[in-house]
């Protein structure tokens, strides 16, 4: 199975602009989720840029307090719902049918609505920039009584309307990705033989399922509130504007899992094969994944500590608990790379970037789950560097090292690793010198969503640092794009399997034909491929 | 399919057979009836953010004289579900209406028999008994709003018009959903695309329609029934 006859220059890539349209074929999907969501990281990132230069030096510069606050809300919206959460699902679209030996998803029409629905929500909440009082302004949470009519546009109407359209997205992508994990695998491919990846894929759609529908009943509720005159979240009329904050937590907490786990799957893939060893644990990785699926939806509350009408012990205890599971993981990844005959490629580079950035992560979270320190901290500076340092971390270096991984497999063609590094480098310094001030700027008393501050405060000096960095992090994506371009024409080739790796997405041709196989070799473990490879096809 | 070529007995074309053709792996369930389990669990989900949202609102309500007591005073005639006719003289359809969208998942149900075994006659004709009675479900609901509305029952009256326009404007479009569907497919009927091995879609189209039944059940007993129940105890 090393080589396949397949010509490489496949029609994949070359096909004209309708074939791109309208296709149904779970690869094209898969990249135009990455480069929708790449194109919202960017649009994201420049709304950053605007709120880090603002936030430079005390006393107002460059926006408006009206413009910064849509600025800070959309950053928050476009980073969560149009990048990291689709962009996961791209990687989902492209690698799980290829990972379970399918020739595409159950339902690749539907696969495609999904995909279409992004680019449609994503323009409906962002031309909020264009309808007069601007867009989205009440923080990417959107609480009432603040998000009331009363107080915001048109813009906040269309914000959610797009995100109910992102969600309705979520969740038809959720129920194919289950009817495919459970009915498509190949031959041999038992629960227990998938890749991690696709487990936490499996997971992370339950997720999706049993949360997103709850956050469009929010959404509905707010939206017949603001619209309709209803008087869901209005206390002055007998509703209850904290049973917003129930409802939409729900969703959002099992949210962030739904941004990390397949982050985690990513990163557990690329572990093993770049210290030429299998994944320690990997049953003992399922069940925490599993685990942290099933806590996840038991820990909402613990955003609403400070509204005091949540019991406060049972959501610490909860929270407190996601970390043992967690801790699992952490071991297993470390355990993986111990004595392991590790090759520093860039991938590898940011799976460790994820590993150290979403420990630093994991800790001041567990820390905030205690009830008297997130008194002391609730809505500081301390709660964004803490999401930060999970879902950028986190999330997004577990992102870039997944591109690094399968660009070979999408495009034929490898990524440059000179720039690969020189970006990871860059990444991560000015990563750090974004988020890790924030830590203390949250401890000193900083506010979140604050346009300006007072000079006497001394917070100037570290939020100068913090927007040096931020400037850094857009800087290192030159290298990135740069790299994306000239590889796209030039980069080496990369042939079936450049990384000498496990997963039976390295057993087709790059890009993979149309309904991805030819031919499939045995599955007798989690590693086919090396089987193959080892020549270890009989059954032990 | 290999299995199958060893049971070639007159019970070929049964239902636990009819499925094994298009799964890839193994047989069982088939994928459309799978994906709307699962999209019909994801409904589960949307509506109990939205029952949460009744019961929290319901638990805190307080009357405008001051008392405890749900559904306000106000519209308490108005949501006697077993009087046929309101105070001012208009019918009151609402339980007419229950027994309707009841009745029509028994005939989507008997659809669904009759193309299990084959009786595409008896399929397109329940289906279409079962549309016609959705439709009517609609029209029923359409004239009791009217009547609501004329008795000073609207979404900004109060919190309860807020949760009873919402939840049964929500359940209302999901049987307008569940309409278009039954449409679609005695469409495909017409054309003949199901048989007795290839019906997955008339399945998967019948639990949508039981699940908006059963949303109708549970809405009416929280909405109609339980103020009966709590008016006979303690308010």
């Amino acid at each position: 199975m090393a080589t396949t006859t397949l010509n490489p220059a496949a029609p994949a890539v070359r096909s004209g602009l309708y074939e791109w349209l309208t296709t149904t074929d779970h690869k094209k999907i898969g990249i135009m989720y990455l480069i929708n969501s790449i194109l919202f990281f960017v649009m994201g990132g420049i709304l950053a840029l605007i709120v880090r230069a603002e936030l430079a030096q005390p006393g107002m510069q460059f926006v408006s307090e009206s413009f910064y606050n849509q600025a800070f809300t959309m950053h928050a919206s476009f980073m969560l719902f149009l990048f990291v959460i689709p962009i996961l699902a791209g990687f989902g679209n492209y690698v799980v049918p290829l990972q379970i030996g399918a020739p595409d998803m159950a339902f690749p029409r539907i696969n495609a609505l999904s995909f279409w629905l992004l680019p449609l929500g994503g323009a409906l909440m962002a031309s909020g920039f264009f309808v007069s009082g601007g867009a989205a302004a009440s923080g990417w949470t959107e609480y009432p009584p603040l998000s009331g009519a009363q107080f915001n546009g048109t813009g906040t109407d269309l914000w959610i309307m797009g995100l109910t359209l992102i969600g309705t997205s979520s969740i038809l992508g959720s129920i194919n990705f289950l009817v495919t994990i459970f009915k498509m695998r190949a031959p041999g491919m038992t629960l227990f033989r998938m890749p991690i990846l696709v487990w936490t894929v499996l997971v992370t759609s339950v997720l999706v399922l049993m949360a997103t529908p709850v956050l469009t009943s929010a959404l509905v509720m707010l939206f017949i509130d603001r619209n309709y005159g209803g008087h869901f979240f209005d206390p002055a009329n007998g509703g209850s504007a904290v049973l917003y904050q129930n409802v939409f937590w729900f969703y959002s907490h099992p949210a962030v899992y739904i941004m990390i786990l397949p982050a985690m799957g990513i990163v557990s893939e690329i572990l093993p094969v770049f210290s030429r060893k299998p994944l320690f644990g990997y049953k003992a990785f399922v069940f925490a994944t599993v685990g942290i699926g099933a806590l996840g939806f038991s820990v909402w509350a613990h955003h609403m500590f400070t509204t005091g009408s949540v019991f406060l012990p049972f959501f610490s205890l909860m929270t407190f608990l996601i970390a043992v599971p967690t801790g699992v993981k952490m071991f297993n990844w470390i355990a993986t790379l111990w004595r392991g005959k590790l090759s520093f490629d860039t991938p590898l580079l940011y799976a460790t970037g994820f590993l150290t950035m979403f420990l630093i992560g994991g800790i001041n979270g567990a820390f905030s789950a205690a009830v008297p320190v997130d008194f002391a901290i609730h809505d500081t500076y301390w709660v964004v560097a803490h999401i930060h340092y999970v879902l950028f971390g986190g999330s997004v270096f577990a992102i870039f090292g997944g591109i690094y991984y399968w660009f070979p497999k999408m495009t034929g063609r490898m990524l440059g690793e000179g720039l690969g590094k020189i970006q990871f480098v860059i990444m991560f310094i000015g990563f750090n010198l974004t988020f890790f001030p924030m830590h203390q700027l949250g401890l000193a008393g900083m506010p979140r969503r604050i346009a300006d501050y007072a000079s006497s405060t001394g917070w100037s000096e570290l939020n100068l640092a913090a927007t040096i960095g931020g400037f850094v992090i857009a800087f290192s994506l030159l290298p990135f794009f740069w790299n994306v371009l000239v590889s796209l024409r030039n980069g080496k080739i990369a042939g079936d399997d450049p990384w000498g790796a496990n997963t039976l997405e390295w057993a087709t041709s790059s890009p993979p034909p149309p309904y991805n196989f030819d031919h499939l070799p045995e599955i007798r473990s989690e590693r086919p491929v090396f089987d193959a490879r080892h020549g270890r096809t009989s059954a032990h | 399919m290999t299995a199958d070529a060893t049971s070639l007995t007159t019970q070929a074309e049964t239902q636990t057979e009819a499925h094994a053709v298009e799964a890839h792996g193994s047989g069982g369930i088939g994928n459309p009836v799978l994906g709307m389990l699962l999209f019909i669990a994801s409904e589960v989900m949307f509506f109990a953010g939205l029952f949460a949202a009744y019961f929290t609102i319901r638990a805190n309500f307080i009357d405008i004289d001051g008392v405890r007591r749900w559904p306000p005073l106000a519209y308490d005639a108005l949501l006697q579900p077993f009087r046929l006719f309101t105070d001012s003289g208009q019918l009151n359809l609402i339980v007419p209406a229950t027994i309707i969208l009841i009745l029509s998942s028994v005939t989507c149900q008997l659809g669904v028999n009759a193309i299990k075994r084959g009786d595409r006659t008896g399929f397109l004709r329940n289906f279409a008994v079962t549309l016609v009675l959705g439709g009517t479900f609609l029209l029923m609901q359409a004239y009791d709003y009217s009547v609501l509305i004329n008795e000073g029952l609207t979404m900004g009256a109060t919190t309860f018009g807020t949760t009873y326009f919402t939840m049964t404007g929500f359940h209302g479009a999901h049987v307008f959903g569940g309409v278009l569907m039954l449409g679609v497919v005695a469409y495909r009927g017409m054309a003949g695309q199901f048989s007795a091995k290839h019906h997955d879609m008339v399945e998967a189209t019948s639990l949508y329609w039981h699940f908006v039944d059963i949303v109708w059940i549970v809405l009416f007993s929280v909405i109609y029934l339980l103020p009966l129940l709590s008016r006979k105890g303690a308010l």
